[in-house]
């Protein structure tokens, strides 16, 4: 990110809310992400073969971690190294602050 | 014209047999010296003693650790075993301490895992149905 003009306020960690926007917008991306709710933890094989098997989607590797790229420039997943492996990662906390900023603070459940 | 062999690269010869004779249950079928530490080294399903060979290959040559350890880094097989039941194999191996990168799964029409044979690569276990 060269320059925040233009963009959004909403930022945290280094992550605009714009990028969240960009990942959710796509199908594809957000079939990844249903992928890694039903189990965390997974290799680009297992990415690929779920959204091949599941979904019908015979999308190459290279777009596949194309996907995941975009998905990690938002936040929405993180990659780890694990010996000799890399397993990717749902993280939730980029949709906590874009849906907190219209929901805002919850009111009292009830008042006596 | 016949397909009765097939082959992993394998960084430890001596090590590749014990795992894939005491930990997958194969058996040897042919081990003979090459000269050096190397072996035509084989083993065979016990349920297909004549069937399809499978050649554990030494790894010496430069552009194998390149290939295997992208593939492994992805979590891409070498190759794929079939099996009467994934989750049943899943429970008895991980009990022997074997590490899978992929739980059992139902991929379509067949259900998957992924073990690391200790030996640089990664093996696929598959039976067909839930």
């Amino acid at each position: 990110m060269t320059t925040l003009i233009g963009k959004s306020l909403l930022a945290y960690g280094g992550v605009m809310a714009d990028d969240v926007f960009k990942a959710l917008a796509d199908p594809t991306r957000r079939r990844i992400l249903d992928e890694l709710a039903d189990r965390n933890g997974q290799t680009l094989f297992e990415i690929c073969a779920r959204l091949t098997t599941r979904h019908g989607l015979g999308l190459s590797r290279q777009a596949v971690s194309q996907h995941l790229a975009v998905l990690e420039a938002a936040g929405l997943v993180v990659s780890r190294r694990e010996g000799r492996y890399k397993f990717h990662d749902l993280r939730t906390d980029p949709l906590k602050h874009i849906v907190s900023r219209w929901l805002g603070p919850q009111p009292p459940e009830s008042t006596p | 014209m016949r397909i009765n062999l097939t082959s992993v690269f394998v960084e430890d010869q001596e090590k590749a047999l014990r795992f894939y004779t005491d930990v997958l249950g194969f058996e040897k079928k042919h081990d003979v010296p090459l000269g050096g530490e190397d072996r035509w080294l084989t083993v065979v399903s016990p349920e297909d003693p004549d069937g399809v060979e499978l050649l554990l290959e030494p790894n010496k040559h430069p552009a194998v650790m390149p290939y295997t350890t992208a593939l492994v880094e992805d979590g891409i097989p070498a190759t794929a075993f079939a099996v009467d039941d994934v989750r049943a194999e899943f429970d008895r191996l991980s009990e022997l301490g074997v590490r899978f990168t992929q739980e059992p799964t139902e991929m379509g029409s067949v259900t998957t895992a992924v073990l690391d044979d200790t030996v640089g690569n990664l093996i696929q276990i598959m039976h067909t149905g839930s």
